[in-house]
């Protein structure tokens, strides 16, 4: 397992379903914590235990459903998701980026993601990789096979038994926030004049939206 | 060159471009609530900055929040962690000086509800707020997209949002609803025809003769579940109906500003030549009360309708959970709980509606609990003024304080392991309202009808 950002070598956890949606990589009962942090040992919660989790609850004791991926021997430090149409779907909560990088998974591959999970991701560095359903259907027999693929992030390539698996395609100022880690509010603040030029000019033709105050009733 | 609505919003809002594909938008008003703000302000704290503009933000806790004994304010929340989240919003809007409708204010209510009903919510506006559900306030003729909390952050630190333009997608439903066709029904037939995906990349604009004679409250639901299509943004043109609405809110402009306002609301329609990538058309005189059936908001069927088979994974995964099978009848279907709320369906339209339904009649013996939980303390005000909670309480529903409750179960709202629930919340996920709990999406008619029934009936024939 090999992570620099720009290069990734892990294996692959298989989820076979459409429609994963935020609700079940992390569920609602683990939100009321104000941390980013912590959230991993509830990743897929409802689906790891045969018991209902909450928070604080010792781990250790809890009953799990053996037949989950997760909980499969062979996909034991797989670090790469793998699943299918519209991962993601639901509810915006960022949760469930923190949930999966506090579990250990530093890429998602999907077939296609929800709007708003694809941009979380790349906000926190997990990199989600959106691929045609053949290739898909190929990588589920790739994690079933316990193969490591190599994702080379520069290159926009997956590579597999040193072979070119295939390419991907990301925008490139996401591949140079994951891979510069760059702060995004640093740099939209270095274009402050420009939002200051424009304010002012709102707040002529819409007053009206710039007088909420505390006082106002 | 002829614009969409979306385009308009979008041109009218656009700082800069910062490449081919990423814009500094300008963001109007931005809604936060107690589960997605903490992280954004303790982030905001750590790298040494402040809120970029004060004014923009309104904030109101409603996920947490216990819908029983609410005149105990926090102390009223039993649990300590989702204690420790409402006194964190309290805290840092405080520290800034953001305006909030606290646990005890009389505004207080879920943000989606909130927002519109003090002209927080104002056509022409970008509006986001760290909630899928944000697409409401498209209804309004404004912008309005649900974000993650690192996006909370960026735009309390810098009032923009960084992002992309969408697709344009027009929905338009033509025809006449029948009596007892809402537009609860009307988004679900939407989504039911494009799934859950389809809208992904998209912002939907919904047109139509359906639309144009529906309330501002029932476009406000059609937008709601804009996202349980995958669209980030639903939208509507501004129009009368629109503008009746807005004046004489708090918030809305008065006098000269509302002229100058009005000329330039009137703009906030798709120009007649404008171009969409997709178009779908719903005839909306044959549409009939929906119900879901299973555990995606796609999984939809007409209320007379039968269960599908298992033909695709996904869809024998969802028979299971939800503990049906293939070929029964909706109405076979045992109910256990009724949940009549959430942003999609607790204004009052939605209340008057559904107590017309239970008017003089008793919630079935089979239904352990059926509640009503009204969309803000303003909306649960109008609806006692109107009598319409001794209709419910007569009735044996439960009458319950504002917030989000039973649609996502953080508060003690809950259903039990294998329970059925007809829900007029937006979302039947897998444990959604509660550790193994089954819901149905339905309208607040077809809510009303299942618990004096027991079971799923069709609405239809109750209010001929």
């Amino acid at each position: 397992m090999k992570n620099n950002y720009n290069f990734h070598i892990g294996r692959i956890a298989p989820l076979s379903r459409d429609n994963v949606d935020t609700d079940q990589i992390i569920p609602k009962q683990f939100l009321k914590s104000i941390k980013k942090s912590g959230f991993g040992p509830n990743l897929f919660d409802a689906w790891r235990y045969e018991d209902e989790g909450y928070p604080g609850q010792d781990i250790s004791e809890r009953s799990i459903n053996k037949d989950f991926i997760l909980n499969q021997d062979k996909f034991t430090g797989t670090d790469v998701l793998l699943s299918k149409d519209n991962f993601g779907c639901g509810s915006s909560r960022e949760h469930a980026v923190w949930s999966l990088m506090d579990f250990g998974f530093k890429v998602v591959i999907a077939q296609s993601f929800a709007d708003i999970f694809y941009n979380n991701c790349f906000k926190n560095g997990l990199l989600p990789i959106k691929l045609p359903q053949k290739i898909i259907t190929k990588l589920f027999d790739i994690a079933e096979q316990e193969k490591e693929i190599e994702i080379d992030l520069v290159n926009q390539i997956i590579v597999c038994d040193g072979n070119e698996f295939c390419r991907f395609e990301i925008d490139p100022f996401r591949k140079e926030c994951i891979l510069e880690g760059l702060d995004e509010i640093g740099l939209s603040l270095k274009f402050s004049e420009d939002i200051k030029k424009f304010e002012t000019q709102r707040s002529k033709e819409a007053p009206w939206i710039f007088n909420i105050s505390n006082e106002k009733q | 060159m002829s614009k969409t609505l979306y385009d308009k919003l979008w041109d009218a809002h656009v700082v800069i471009q910062r490449n081919d594909d990423s814009h500094l938008l300008y963001i109007d008003r931005h809604l936060i609530h107690e589960v997605t703000s903490p992280q954004a302000f303790e982030g905001l704290k750590l790298a040494n900055r402040r809120p970029w503009r004060v004014s923009a933000n309104v904030a109101t806790p409603d996920h947490n929040v216990p819908t029983t004994n609410r005149e105990e304010g926090l102390d009223g929340i039993v649990d300590e962690v989702a204690k420790l989240q409402v006194i964190t919003l309290d805290d840092n809007c405080k520290e800034h000086g953001i305006t909030q409708f606290d646990i005890l204010d009389k505004r207080q209510g879920i943000v989606h509800v909130v927002g519109p009903e003090q002209g927080v919510t104002l056509p022409g506006m970008t509006i986001v707020c760290g909630d899928s559900h944000t697409s409401t306030h498209g209804a309004l003729a404004t912008l309005a997209m649900g974000i993650g909390t690192s996006e909370v952050e960026h735009v309390l630190a810098t009032q923009c949002l960084v992002t992309s333009k969408l697709k344009n997608m027009q929905v338009c439903i033509d025809g006449e609803l029948s009596k007892g066709v809402s537009p609860k029904d009307v988004t679900m037939a939407v989504i039911e025809k494009i799934g859950t995906a389809g809208g992904t990349g998209y912002a939907i604009e919904y047109c139509g003769e359906v639309i144009r004679n529906m309330s501002v409250e029932g476009r406000m639901t059609v937008c709601n579940m804009a996202i349980e299509a995958g669209a980030r943004a639903g939208l509507v043109a501004f129009d009368k109906t629109t503008l009746d609405y807005v004046k004489n809110r708090p918030y809305s402009p008065k006098g000269d500003d509302l002229e100058i306002a009005l000329s330039q609301w009137n703009e906030l329609k798709s120009d007649e030549d404008a171009v969409f990538e997709e178009v779908i058309h719903i005839d909306g005189s044959s549409l009939k009360p929906k119900v879901s059936w299973g555990t995606s908001p796609e999984m939809v069927i007409d209320v007379d309708g039968s269960i599908p088979e298992a033909s695709t994974e996904s869809l024998s995964h969802a028979l299971n959970y939800m503990g049906l099978r293939p070929g029964m009848k909706l109405s076979e279907i045992e109910l256990d709980q009724v949940f009549i709320g959430s942003c999609t369906n607790s204004r009052i339209e939605d209340l008057r509606i559904a107590a017309q339904v239970v008017k003089g009649k008793k919630v079935s013996d089979r239904i352990k609990r059926a509640i009503v939980v009204p969309g803000s303390g303003l909306v649960s005000a109008a609806a006692v003024e109107e009598g319409l909670d001794q209709i419910f309480m007569e009735a044996g529903f439960e009458w319950r304080a504002p917030g989000c409750s039973m649609c996502l179960a953080m508060n003690p709202d809950q259903l039990g392991e294998g329970e059925h629930c007809a829900s007029t919340s937006n979302r039947n996920f897998e444990g959604r309202q509660g550790y193994r709990g089954r819901t149905h999406l339905v309208s607040p008619a077809t809510a009303a009808a299942a618990a004096i029934a027991g079971n799923f009936v069709d609405v239809r024939e109750l209010i001929e």
